[in-house]
This record gives C-alpha cells, structure tokens and sequence, in this order.
C-alpha cells in the first residue's frame, strides 16, 4: 500500500460482483466462483449452527453424571449427529467451498474457476445432500456414531441409518467435483508468470485436499453401499451372522476415514500460511519445505489407516507398520509450525484478529499434533484408545485448528469479499474467548481420558463429574466466542467502513484488485514475476 | 473408589506402572515442545511487534540448515517413542503361558464372565491377585470393548472371533470396567467391576458360588443333548475323526493348507455354515442353536479330553 493511498479514504467501487445484478435468480443461478462462495458460505454456517447447538446440548447434558437432559438413546442421536454433520456438512466444505472457491481464481489471475457451471452444481448436490441428511435427523436420527461400525450400522441399529448413509453418499460427489474443479484449474488457468513456486501456499494445500478429495471419497461411497446392501437386502459383507466379517468395515471406513481428517486440516493449513504472510508482512519461511509438506501429508495419510484398529485384533506387526508410518505422517506437520513459527523472527508482526488466530491455530494445532504422538504409540494408545483422550486430540486439531484457521481466513479476506471491515476490537476479543473457551472445554477432556472415561458415554461414574463440569463451562464461553463474530460480521456487511482494495498491506494478486472484485476479477490478465513480493513495489492492476 | 481430583487411574497391575512412565514422558515431551513454540511465538510477537503502519521487515528466503534440524531431531525423537512403545505392545499381546484362563462374553449391554471352575458373573469378575489372567473374550452381536483403566489394558470383542487381552493384578480392590466401543444405546452403562482377591479370599468365593459345574462339564452335557456323540466320539469312529487330541492338533484341511485346531477353528467349524473347516460340508451348522457362552463350554470339553489315549484330565 504506498502512503499516498492511506490518506484518501478508500471508496467501493461503482461496480462489483455483489452489485452487478439483482434478484434472486442472479444468486441461484449463478456461475460466478465468488456468488458460489456465499451460497456456501450461508449453508455451512446453518450446518455449524445445527453442529454447534448439538455439541452444547450434549455438553450441558454431562453437568451431571446421570444426565441432566435427556436419555441415553437421544444423547447418542445428538453426538452421531453432531459428528456427521461437522465432518460432512461443516468442516470438509469449510475453507475449500467458502475460502477456496473465492480464492483460487482470484489468488492465481484467473476470472473463474475451470467449470463455472459444474461449481454450481457441486453446490446443489451438497444442499440435495445437506437435506437428505437433516430429513434423517428430524425423522429420528441415527445412534451408531459417525463411524457406522459395523454390524451395530447394519444389523442392530434401529434409527435412520439409510437415509443418513445417502446423504453423506451425495455429498461425497459434491467434494470430487469441487477437487476436480480445483485441481484443473490450478493445472490450467494460472496467469503468466504464476509458476508453481510462486504459487500462495493456500493454493498448494487446496491443492493437496484435492487430490484426497478425488481419491478417498469414492471409498466412503462404497463403503456406504455395502452398508445398504447388508442392511437392506441382508447380503453378508459385514456382519459375521451373516458371514461377514466387522473388520472389513474398518478398513473400507478408515482408508476413507484418517485421509478425510487431513481434507480438514490441510486447507486450514494453508490459510495459517497466509495469515502469518500477511500478518508478518514477510514471505513465509522456507516456502518449498511447506508447500512440500503438504503435499507429504496428503500422500502418507493414506498409509496411516490401521493406527484406527490398533486393538481390533489386527497383527502385531500390522500394527508395528501403521504406527510408524503415523509417526511419520507427524513429522510434516512439525516442519510447518515450526516454519511459521520462524517467519515471524525479525518480522513486523500484526495484533490484528487474523494474526491473532494464526497465533491460537499454532498454539493448539502443536498440542493437538503432540498429543496425537500418544496415539500414534502402540502401548500407549492401548490405555488412551476410545476414551477421552482421543476426543480431546483430534478436537484440538479440528477445532482448535481447523476452525481457528477457517474463522482467521474469514477475518482476513471479509474485506476483500464484502469491501467493508469488520470492527476490529469486537474480533480480537471474540478470538481470546475462542481460545480460553476451547482450552477449558477440551483441556479437561485430556486428563478425563487418562483416567479411562471412555467417550461416547451417555452417563457416567462420579468421580469424572469435576473435570466434566469443567468442559462444559468452557463449552459455554467458547459458544459466545463463535457467536460474536455471526453478529459483527453481519453488521459490518451494512454498516461497515469501507476497506479499500488492501487493508493489511498485504501481498498477492487478491489485494492488487478491487474490494469487493469486478465479476470477472481481472481488467486485463496480470503478469506475476514473485510470491509474497513484500519489500517490492506494488504493482496495482486495474 | 477414586474421589478428590486424580491425574491418573489407579496402578494396580504389572504393567500400569510402565505405562504410566512412557505416559510422563510424552507428557514431557509436550510440554517442551509446546512451550518451545509458544515462548517463541510470544517472543516474537512482542519483540518484533508492528511498530509503524506501513513498516516492511527485511526479508529473506528460508534456512536449509534450520529446516533438516527441525526435521531430523524430530524425527529421532520419534523412533525412540515408537521403539519404546512398540515393546510395551508386545508385552501388552503377549499372554505368559501359564495365566489361567477366563472367559468373557459381550452381549447388549452386559458383560457375561465364565471362570473354567464353573462359576459365573454378569458385569463383575472376580480374580486372585499376582496372578496373570488371560482373557478369551467374543460378542454375541455387536462391537464392544473390554477396558480396565487400572490395568491399562484394553481390548475390542468382536462377533465372530476370539479376542485376548491378559493382565496380573498386582492389588486387591475394587476397579471399574468399561465397555469402551460404542455398542448402542446402552453403551454407557455396560460398566462393570473387577474383584481383585487374595488367594484365600478367592478360593472362599469360588466354592461359595451357586455353579460349581466345570465348565468343560457343561460342555460334555451340551455334547450329549445335542446329539454331538451320535456322530463324534471321542476316540472317533470309521469316517469321523476322534475328538481326543483334537484340539492344539494341526488339521490337513482339503486345500493342502494346514492350521492348528485352536479356539477358532473350532468354533467355526461348530457355528461356521459350512461344517468343519477343511472337511467336506456334511456336518449341519448349529448357529442359532448353541450362544457364545455355549460354543466355549463345548471347546472346554473338547479341550478336556486330552491328548490321544490319554483319559481325561480331571480338573478337580
């Protein structure tokens, strides 16, 4: 940003993407990468919201030891259904839907994505699956847990697995059109000069999310297909009454399963890498060793499935493999906080609430990897396997991490996609309870583990209670901490001052064009000679 | 049992107290690293916080030698964690040879506990102290799990296999057990506890239990009212193998292949729908007939008969 620019109060343009027309058809039938990105964006903050109130109602539940609400049977609908929907319905489509599809084109010179239209109806076939997986839940719910662990799913379950199981089958083909849509157009549609080294680092871990995206998906629809055949037609493929064999199920379930917990992480690796870019004005730190361990993660999460099944009765020496193979997968992971960690050395470093959720993601996301060290150890896990424990680690990466790092990405580029700021003093503060909520909600919940309390317990013995109550009260104040930023960022959508085309100063072709963009991004096509260009001279386009 | 605020569970067999050492030291391990990262982050927020608007730190590219530090002693770190806890797994499936065995039944939503002498429990066990004890465990329909936090041990029971976990209480006591993979709605409440005894107090209760038929004696009347013995005898007649030395044999089956006639092959051979494993399919399944409690009474008479031509064992 040159300081002439600074003085005169920036001004929305006269034209942009959210004023180029009106009416509703302008919205449902739109095939503007940045209009999909709302359309997303409304939909999984409906399914956060539904997750959310779930995860608050369980939690309020375990206040007392025999339940303060409801029964066993509707506690067990609650957590199948908040874990579903998280995982299908809010985490997987979060950063990649909402951030990616605003971004991508924009952040490599494109005016769209590769298949405007195909991006649209990635987006109904999500809603047609949103729906067919609420219509489950309304009718009654599902209590087998998200992992649908067979023969429970198939044979002895009685709630509405079918329809549950179709909804997650649909939208698994909503994520394989929007990785093929990403990948080709990474492939295809970057701007002149914009090399695969000079790529922002968001773009290489959507990248990698993609190609999980496209590979692992398939499996879980499979899997749920034979689920409908056993449970439907009876066919023996799970259920050892009917010859089948329970274990088959794990296999299918976590060759899917531990691929799709880095389809969350992953992108909100990516946009940590931006937010500490920007919020240090500084390249990132050894930009190879982190585009690279993207890339690492993504092809190592494939082989790490049997650390699932440690206990199953699966080989010793299967076990052996997986669980070195898990530490393995760890490594990457450090390379990137540490590598973060360094750019922030001699950087100019922000206070501003995106810098401030990059800060928290790192901080949570290195004890959410470390504890996940306890679960990659063989005799360990045998104490840890199922219980608290485990709901605490990979809460600490999903939600410390992949949350922290989607609500930083909205923070920072809100501006760019509304042209208005948000109140900065209400997001720093909303940052802080997100913090202090998450660890006294999930902190507790590592040492309840290491006493044995085993998870997915409706009620439970006493002596849990203290630590129990302790979670819920951060669960309270983590639930105010999410809801704040619902209230000013609708606020700011009408009232807010108007942002200018570069709010934080930052580098990449997003901020080098207007706020909000034109509908077709680009004037005329940029020519891109740097990544992270901080310390050069801005080149504005258009 | 345990109140104010613990850390952890109480230490009450051999291999708690190694768990808990490799437990501190990942604890420390993280403790380290995280508060590495954070007083670096915390200092370097501070120390090079953004002191003017517009202000553009220096740049520069990266550090190759930083990079492989960071990579390679983590990685170090790693193998020494994973050679560490490789070994207590081991430990952990390593029955000793001569823990007295015990069987477990899971069911929605009880535990079913058979002790070889006859006795049995529903969501208690009861078991002599410094003794090892291994544990044959299968489900009667779903997934569960059979988790003693005290013990650290911890083991799903599948339908249709045979599962062992082993442990050698090393303290007298009342522990919790929890069923630890969700089986349903009432997976919360199948808990159960564990009698650690000592061995006077343990043999009392054996005697004072109301069946004190052996199991492998169940088993020989299941035998005969099932109309096992119009085909199987145990020292076996023309065209039906003998019984008698059946069990820890190795079986010629029709494929060339050999296995050794073990808990499941013969429970698979009693239930599996197509007779005995490696034998032409002449003999009817008995799924739906005999339950899981069932199937290990007759692989106890089985296993009771003996080597060939020896009489049978008497166990008490």
């Amino acid at each position: 940003m040159s300081t002439v620019a600074v003085e005169v109060a920036p001004t929305l343009p006269e034209v942009h993407y959210l004023n180029a027309d009106y009416g509703w058809r302008s919205w449902l039938f739109t095939t503007d990468h940045k209009r999909i990105a709302w359309l997303y964006l409304f939909a999984i903050t409906g399914f956060f919201a539904v997750g959310g109130l779930m995860a608050t109602l369980m939690r309020l539940n375990l206040i007392e030891p025999q339940g303060l609400l409801m029964e066993p049977a509707s506690y067990n609908k609650l957590f199948t259904a908040h874990g579903l929907i998280m995982i299908f319905f809010f985490l997987a489509p979060s950063i990649p839907t909402v951030l990616g599809n605003f971004l991508i084109p924009i952040m490599i010179g494109a005016r769209d994505v590769a298949f405007p239209k195909l991006n649209l109806l990635s987006w109904y076939i999500f809603m047609l699956a949103g729906s067919t997986f609420m219509f489950s839940v309304i009718r009654g719910g599902v209590d087998t847990g998200w992992t649908l662990y067979t023969p429970l799913s198939t044979t002895y379950a009685n709630g509405h697995v079918l329809s549950a199981a179709v909804g997650i089958f649909i939208s698994g083909f909503s994520s394989i059109l929007t990785g093929l849509n990403f990948m080709v157009t990474i492939h295809k549609m970057r701007a002149p000069g914009m090399t695969w080294f000079r790529l922002p680092l968001f773009i290489w871990s959507l990248y990698a999310t993609s190609v999980i995206f496209i590979l692992a998906m398939p499996v879980i629809a499979i899997t749920l297909a034979l689920i409908a055949l056993e449970r439907v037609f009876h066919v023996g493929i799970f259920d050892p009454a009917l010859g089948g064999d329970p274990i088959l199920f794990q296999h299918l379930f976590w060759f899917f399963g531990h691929p799709e917990v880095y389809i969350l992480i992953l992108p909100s690796m990516g946009v940590v890498s931006e937010l500490v870019a920007a919020g240090c004005r500084k390249r990132v730190f050894g930009y190879s060793f982190v585009a690279f361990s993207s890339v690492a993660i993504a092809a190592i999460s494939f082989m790490v499935w049997g650390h699932h099944m440690f206990l199953t009765g699966q080989s010793v020496y299967a076990g052996f493999v997986f669980s070195a193979l898990s530490f393995a997968v760890a490594i990457p992971s450090a390379i990137k906080v540490f590598n973060w960690t360094a750019t922030m050395h001699k950087a100019s470093v922000s206070y501003d609430a995106p810098m401030l959720y990059a800060i928290g993601f790192i901080g949570l996301f290195t004890i959410g990897g470390l504890t996940g060290l306890f679960l990659a150890s063989l005799g360990e896990d045998v104490h840890l396997h199922d219980t608290y424990f485990v709901v605490a680690h990979f809460h600490y990466v999903m939600v410390g991490g992949a949350i922290m790092g989607y609500l930083g990405g909205l923070h920072l580029w809100w501006p760019k996609m509304t042209g208005k700021l948000y109140p900065e003093a209400w997001a720093r503060f909303a940052c802080l309870l997100v913090f202090a909520g998450f660890n006294l909600t999930f902190g507790p919940q590592f040492i309840l583990g290491y006493l044995g309390m085993p998870r997915r317990y409706a009620v439970y013995p006493p002596e849990f209670q203290v630590l129990n109550v302790m979670s819920s009260a951060g669960a309270s104040i983590l639930a105010i901490g999410y809801f704040i930023p619902l209230v000013y960022f609708t606020w700011s959508a009408f009232k807010g001052p108007i942002a200018g085309p570069n709010p934080w100063g930052a580098k990449g072709l997003e901020w080098t064009i207007p706020s909000p963009p034109p509908t077709n991004n680009f004037e005329e096509t940029p020519i891109v000679e740097e990544a992270y260009a901080y310390g050069h001279e801005e080149a504005h386009v258009g | 049992m345990m109140y104010g605020f613990p850390l952890k569970p109480p230490q009450a067999s051999t291999i708690s107290v190694e768990w808990d050492y490799l437990y501190y030291f990942l604890t420390a391990l993280t403790i380290f690293f995280a508060g590495l990262i954070f007083a670096a982050v915390f200092y370097f927020a501070i120390k090079y916080r953004r002191r003017e608007k517009n202000e553009v730190p220096p740049q520069y590219e990266g550090n190759l030698v930083l990079e492989l530090t960071w990579t390679i002693i983590p990685a170090l770190i790693c193998v020494f964690i994973f050679v560490w806890s490789a070994q207590l797994f081991m430990r952990a499936s390593s029955p000793p040879p001569n823990a007295t065995e015990i069987f477990v039944v899971g069911k929605q939503w009880m535990w079913k506990v058979q002790h070889p002498e006859g006795p049995r429990e529903i969501n208690q066990l009861h078991v002599p102290v410094n003794e090892p004890i291994k544990l044959t465990m299968t489900s009667e329909d779903v997934i569960h799990d059979f988790g003693v936090p005290a013990f650290r041990i911890k083991r799903d029971v599948v339908p249709g296999m045979y599962s062992t976990e082993w442990f050698e209480a090393t303290k007298t006591g009342q522990f919790r057990l929890f069923c630890d993979q969700f089986c349903g709605m009432g997976h919360s409440t199948m808990v159960g506890t564990i009698f650690v005894m000592s061995h006077e107090d343990y043999a009392h209760w054996l005697t004072g239990q109301l069946n004190t038929k052996p199991m492998f004696a169940s088993g020989e009347l299941l035998y005969e009212q099932l109309g096992c013995n119009t085909c199987h005898t145990p020292d076996g007649k023309p065209g039906v193998p003998p019984l008698r030395g059946l069990y820890g044999s190795e079986v010629h089956l029709q494929n060339g292949k050999t296995v050794t006639a073990d808990d499941a092959y013969l429970r698979e051979s009693i239930l599996g729908p197509e007779g005995i494993v490696g034998y032409p399919p002449t003999m009817p399944t008995y799924q739906g007939q005999l339950n899981e409690e069932e199937v290990l009474q007759l692989i106890a008479y089985i296993k009771s008969l003996g080597p060939p031509g020896e009489r049978k064992a008497t166990k008490q």
